[in-house]
């Protein structure tokens, strides 16, 4: 035998959702020993190419080996029985049941808690990856479930683990040790793949790479000999990069322009706040402190950002800033309208069934009375649908007919139809293409433009740093102003002083 | 009055043994994330299956014929729910009012609609020797009819199976986080139509055990709420099989005050004695906090898309 | 509940037709002369004027009530199966007005308003257990239309009997207290063009006005109603489930002062739970109701006669309408899953289908 089997190889997999092609005779091969870096933009197939790897998805065509072995998986077990385990970006854990019940899950017969709890305890010593068998996993720290994650896949005997965009949800040094875990220990017959858009944390523990654009694989190489650009190129596709048309915040170093005034929690100097709280405190109904005293104010003409990790509270100043929550205690002082783009539009900002004119009349809906003016409302959508530049839906579709970026942009567009003095967005690009992406941070810069005070948070903080003039940082529940600063705000969503 | 009191305790466990049996299976259902309001349906079925089937062949083969008849019932839930992912609560509903229909049709159909269905075979108390001789006790616990016993060690059973086994913990799991479940490798509809079957085969045996335990004949409508009874009883019992068994006992017991009263002389409306399990059911739903308690998932039509 | 996209006339003719078609197989499979069954149903209720005028619109009446206070409930998502209790709440009050108050020209009118105010107290009950202790409300009215159903068993055989005390029934209203024909010498009353009233009265305020709008939304998405439309979710629900109590309550006081004129614990024979398969039926649109209505009253009104001149048990009518429950249910299921074939929002954006978006 000359050389080993790959660790695991997928040649000329397709694989089509309704109208969409996600996957087109794409391939990937992973080498034993090595880290892989399979990178793409949203969208580009990365992740429905690791779940056909994992046996979460069939293919339509093309076919899986794993060293060397032609696999037909039909669901998840088989995948981890053939040695596949893969750590989904949004965990795969049981909140209510613990940690030894949780790597226990799928196994056959009787359910002895000891026996597992003293596995779990030698892979902690054998790999670093120490968790307490007895804790209810939903109350761990995000950095422990995902250990919890792994540590489920190793139990199982995983050899090649699937990492998919496991640092989004980590503070940079929580990643930083983890990408150094994963490279200790891709070792021998091991084998890792990290998805990931975020092109420099691959790169630099990575020994391969492999990109995928629209479902096809454009670049496989070995990581030294490639050169940096062109792996952008892979991504984006030579034309749009040098027709440049998209501000492409994952990619390139944030625009970091000098704040135009010292930050701090007060708005900038000479300018009237139009949202402010002072000390407020939200408790939510559980008795769990959320947000504790926070105060800060929010000028005209300015965007201020939020950084956090998930579940620090950001969520809760979001809606204290934006009157959709009120406050346990303390003040908060805002106009009767703001404008707000929750992050998951289609629970909270749409009724995926209702028309876009049902839609556009949701906003103020609360407060309205008598008739409602459907004529008046059906001219504003379309003057939202045009404006907005909203294609292939009329305004009598459903909204759910809409794809998920031309939601979203009718969502900032219902909002901002009213002339608001204030706009709040969470997470306003998740899951959007480039394209759209680009269109809604355009679009949230101009309502800075025009004068609005703007709250944007995001869980991408490249992103936050590049539309913010301050950032708010909220860590448990206390929130600090500070300068856009990469590094400073990094250590500070970590809770470090 | 010592005797009142006997009588209380042995009907205490013979009410209960019905609505034990059906929040036993409901248990089983709502801890795999899916909420039977069609137990009810279960319930009468396995009545009617159970008279038709006893009339046949025997109490065995009426025993069989409820499980029989409770299954198919939560069948047609199961194909609606889990493979259809219609709402669970109407569709419980629906299912609730054709099996109240359908049994009274075919039970007029069989019977015309005067008949009723006299001499059929039932099972009489099965005292144990010694234990039934206990006092208070003895006749509550030791000397009813076989299925009091079956409900006795199922109870624990259900709790062995569902802690110190992996399905059991795979059980939990769906009803909890079912894509995480999924993602364990765990076929999360295939179990959760397993655990409504069960729950049917239970509730059958509820209504079973009415007809060829208790009451000796049918009636239309006899399971008179006891399906949406026994779903307060899996909430009051925390959604563990051994709380299930002590609520169980509880509405039992306010079933069965009135004999308490007879005794004691004491004279009401016989309506405020029928109607105290389903006014007890509303207090309890009321004042047993379940958030945190229930299944995160229970109820839960997942989403076709994103 | 989901709205369908094909048109809900269209789709309702069909599966009525499907529901008649069960009916055949029903009998046919019960070993029933169906061509005899079918043409006594027909007959009983369309057969005459009388057939139709004091058959079915008389029993269309209680049944476009409820299905309106069903409508207005589910279109809140309130799952108000309690719609029988309800009504029974709004007889027994109704019925103690009538008699009680002292005989004058509004004493009609005033039997209406309390039977209504009975029927959305009742319904409050289970509206306050929901809001505060988040008791389902399925099954908190169900357990109330047992509570109700021997209340009155209790009320016609104490406070309210007959005055011999020998049946357990109520002592007849007097004429004051009674609706009047609204079709001389027929059974009709007054009670179907209130309904009919309501009918369209509803329609309006849900189509047309910032209050129906706003049940609407909570009813298809609480959270985008809190979020988006800052509408407090928990006062509309609460509303929608008190007016629906009250429609309920309005069918129970128009029956005992329109068709029974006395308190039967027998009042009923489960208009509040057929009301769920005409709701349903009409897809939830309030004007849509009226046919459902006269639909159903024209299936119990046959099933009468079905019984009489073929002996067909007239429960098999409740298990049509339980089929169609079902029928209408995994229909528009299906409509959904069908319209959402080419969905764009199936893009790998999103994922791919079948799974939630955990969070």
């Amino acid at each position: 035998m000359s050389t080993p089997a790959p660790a695991l190889a997928l040649r000329d997999v397709s694989k089509r959702f309704g109208a969409v092609q996600a996957l087109d005779r794409s391939s990937i091969t992973v080498r034993a020993g090595t880290v892989h870096a399979l990178l793409g933009e949203n969208g580009a197939g990365k992740s429905t190419l690791m779940r056909i790897a994992f046996g979460l998805a069939r293919p339509d065509d093309g076919e899986i080996q794993v060293r060397g072995t032609r696999c037909a998986f039909a669901s998840a077990a088989d995948a981890g029985a053939a040695g596949l385990g893969m750590v989904h970006q949004h965990f795969m854990l049981v909140p209510a049941l613990t940690v030894a019940e949780n790597v226990a899950l799928g196994g056959r017969g009787r359910f002895a808690a000891a026996a597992v709890a003293e596995r779990i305890r030698a892979i902690g010593e054998e790999t670093g990856l120490r968790l307490e068998p007895d804790a209810e996993a939903g109350t761990l720290p995000v950095s422990a479930q995902q250990r919890l994650e792994i540590v489920k896949a190793l139990a199982r005997g995983a050899s090649v683990l699937i990492l998919d965009e496991p640092t989004a949800v980590l503070a940079p040094t929580e990643a930083r040790e983890l990408l150094a875990w994963v490279r200790r220990w891709a070792t021998g017959e091991r084998a890792a793949v990290l998805i990931t858009h975020h092109l420099d944390e691959a790169l630099a523990v990575a020994d391969d790479v492999t990109v995928l654009r629209r479902g096809v694989t454009v670049l496989a190489r070995p990581v030294a000999a490639v050169p940096r650009q062109a792996i952008i190129g892979g991504m984006l596709g030579e034309g749009e990069l040098h027709a440049g048309a998209a501000p492409l915040v994952h990619l390139e170093e944030p625009a970091r322009g000098a704040p135009l005034v010292p930050p701090g929690a007060a708005a900038p100097a000479g300018r009237r706040p139009v949202l402010s709280i002072h000390e407020a405190s939200v408790v939510d109904a559980r008795g769990v402190v959320r947000l504790a005293g926070a105060t800060c104010e929010i000028a005209g003409g300015e965007i201020v950002g939020v950084a956090a990790i998930e579940g620090s509270g950001q969520a809760e100043l979001l809606r204290l800033l934006s009157g959709r929550l009120a406050p346990t205690s303390g003040t908060v002082s805002i106009p009767d309208e703001v404008a707000f783009v929750p992050a998951d539009r289609q629970r909270d900002a749409l009724v995926l069934d209702f028309t876009l004119v049902e839609n556009m009349a949701l906003r103020g809906a609360g407060a309205a009375r008598g008739r409602v003016p459907w004529k008046a409302m059906a001219n504003e959508t379309a003057l939202a649908l045009e404006q907005f530049d909203i294609r292939g839906a009329g305004r009598q579709a459903p909204a759910r007919s809409l794809s998920g970026g031309n939601q979203q942009k009718f969502v900032l567009a219902r909002e901002l139809s009213g002339a608001p003095a204030a706009l709040v967005a969470e997470n306003p690009t998740r899951g959007l293409d480039i394209r759209a992406t680009a269109d809604v941070l355009a679009r949230v810069r101009a309502a800075r433009s025009a004068g609005l005070a703007v709250v944007v948070y995001s869980e991408d903080l490249d992103e936050v740093l590049a539309l913010a003039d301050r950032v708010l940082v909220v860590h448990q529940g206390r929130v600090r102003a500070m300068a856009p600063d990469r590094e400073a705000v990094g250590r500070a969503m970590l809770g470090a002083q | 009055m010592s005797d009142a009191l006997t009588a209380l305790l042995e009907g205490s466990v013979r009410t209960a043994t019905p609505l034990a049996f059906a929040a036993l299976g409901e248990v089983v259902a709502e801890r795999s994330g899916v909420i039977n309001i069609g137990l009810e349906g279960a319930i009468i079925a396995g009545a009617l299956g159970g008279l038709l089937a006893a009339g046949a062949g025997g109490v065995v083969a009426g025993f069989a014929g409820a499980i029989v008849a409770g299954v198919a019932v939560a069948a047609v839930f199961a194909a609606f729910t889990i493979a259809l992912r219609v709402d669970q609560i109407i569709t419980g509903t629906g299912i609730t009012l054709l099996s109240l229909g359908l049994t009274g049709a075919i039970y007029r159909a069989a019977y015309g609609t005067g008949g009723a269905a006299l001499g059929t075979p039932t099972i009489g108390p099965a005292p144990v020797p010694g234990l039934s001789a206990l006092p208070w006790v003895g006749p509550a616990l030791f000397a009813q009819p076989v299925t009091t016993y079956v409900v006795m060690i199922l109870a624990p059973a259900t709790w062995w199976w569902m802690y110190r086994t992996h399905d059991g913990l795979a059980l939990r799991a769906c009803g909890e986080n079912p894509e995480a479940a999924e993602a364990a490798g765990i076929r999360a509809s295939r179990l959760q139509a397993a655990a409504v079957l069960w729950g049917g085969a239970l509730g059958g045996l509820a209504g079973g055990t009415l007809v060829l335990a208790q009451a000796g004949t049918f009636a239309e409508g006899m399971s008179a709420g006891r399906g949406f009874i026994a779903i307060a009883i899996v909430v009051l019992g925390r959604w563990h099989p051994i709380g299930v068994i002590v609520a169980g006992l509880l509405f039992g017991a306010a079933n069965s005050v009135q004999f308490l009263f007879q005794a004691m002389g004491w004279q009401a409306p016989y309506q405020l004695f029928l109607a105290t399990p389903y006014v007890l059911t509303l207090v309890a739903l009321a004042t047993v906090r379940s958030q945190g308690v229930a299944p995160a998932a229970l109820g839960r039509p997942r989403r076709d898309t994103a | 509940m989901s709205r369908v996209r094909s048109s809900p006339l269209v789709a309702a003719m069909g599966i009525a037709a499907s529901t008649l078609l069960l009916l055949v197989v029903m009998l046919a499979a019960g070993g029933f002369d169906v061509g005899a069954a079918l043409s006594a149903l027909v007959s009983g209720a369309a057969g005459s004027p009388t057939a139709f005028l004091s058959g079915t619109l008389v029993r269309a009446t209680p049944l476009l009530l409820t299905g309106l206070a069903v409508t207005v409930a589910f279109q809140a998502g309130v799952l108000n199966i309690g719609a029988e209790g309800q009504l029974l709440a709004g007889a027994a009050v109704a019925t103690a007005v009538g008699l009680g108050v002292p005989a004058g020209l509004l004493t009609v009118l005033l039997a209406l308003a309390a039977g209504a105010s009975a029927g959305a107290a009742w319904a409050a009950i289970a509206a306050v257990l929901r809001q505060r202790f988040g008791v389902l409300e399925v099954i908190s009215t169900i357990m109330l239309n047992f509570v109700a159903q021997l209340t009155v068993a209790w009320l016609v055989r104490g406070p309210l009997q007959e005055p011999s005390h020998i049946y357990p029934q109520s002592e007849a209203l007097p004429m004051v207290a009674r609706l009047p024909a609204l079709v001389p010498g027929t059974r009709l009353h007054w009670g179907f063009a209130l309904g009919v009233a309501a009918a369209f009265a509803a329609s309006f305020v849900m189509r047309r006005t910032a209050a129906g709008f706003r049940l609407r939304v909570v009813g298809a998405n609480p959270f985008a109603a809190a979020v988006a439309g800052r509408i407090n979710a928990t006062r509309v629900a609460f509303g929608a489930f008190v007016v629906s109590g009250a429609l309920a309550g309005l069918a129970g006081a128009t029956e005992v002062g329109g068709v029974t004129f006395a308190l039967y614990e027998t009042l009923s024979p489960g208009y509040g739970y057929s009301a769920i398969a005409v709701a349903l039926l009409a897809r939830l649109d309030a004007r849509l109701v009226i046919l459902s209505a006269v639909l159903f009253g024209g299936l119990e009104a046959g099933a009468v006669a079905m019984q009489r001149d073929a002996g067909v048990p007239s429960v098999v009518v409740n298990v049509v309408e339980a089929t169609l429950i079902l029928m209408v249910l995994a229909a528009s299921r299906l409509d959904a899953l069908m319209g959402s074939v080419d969905d764009t929002t199936l893009a790998p954006e999103a994922g791919p289908p079948t799974r939630d978006r955990p969070r």
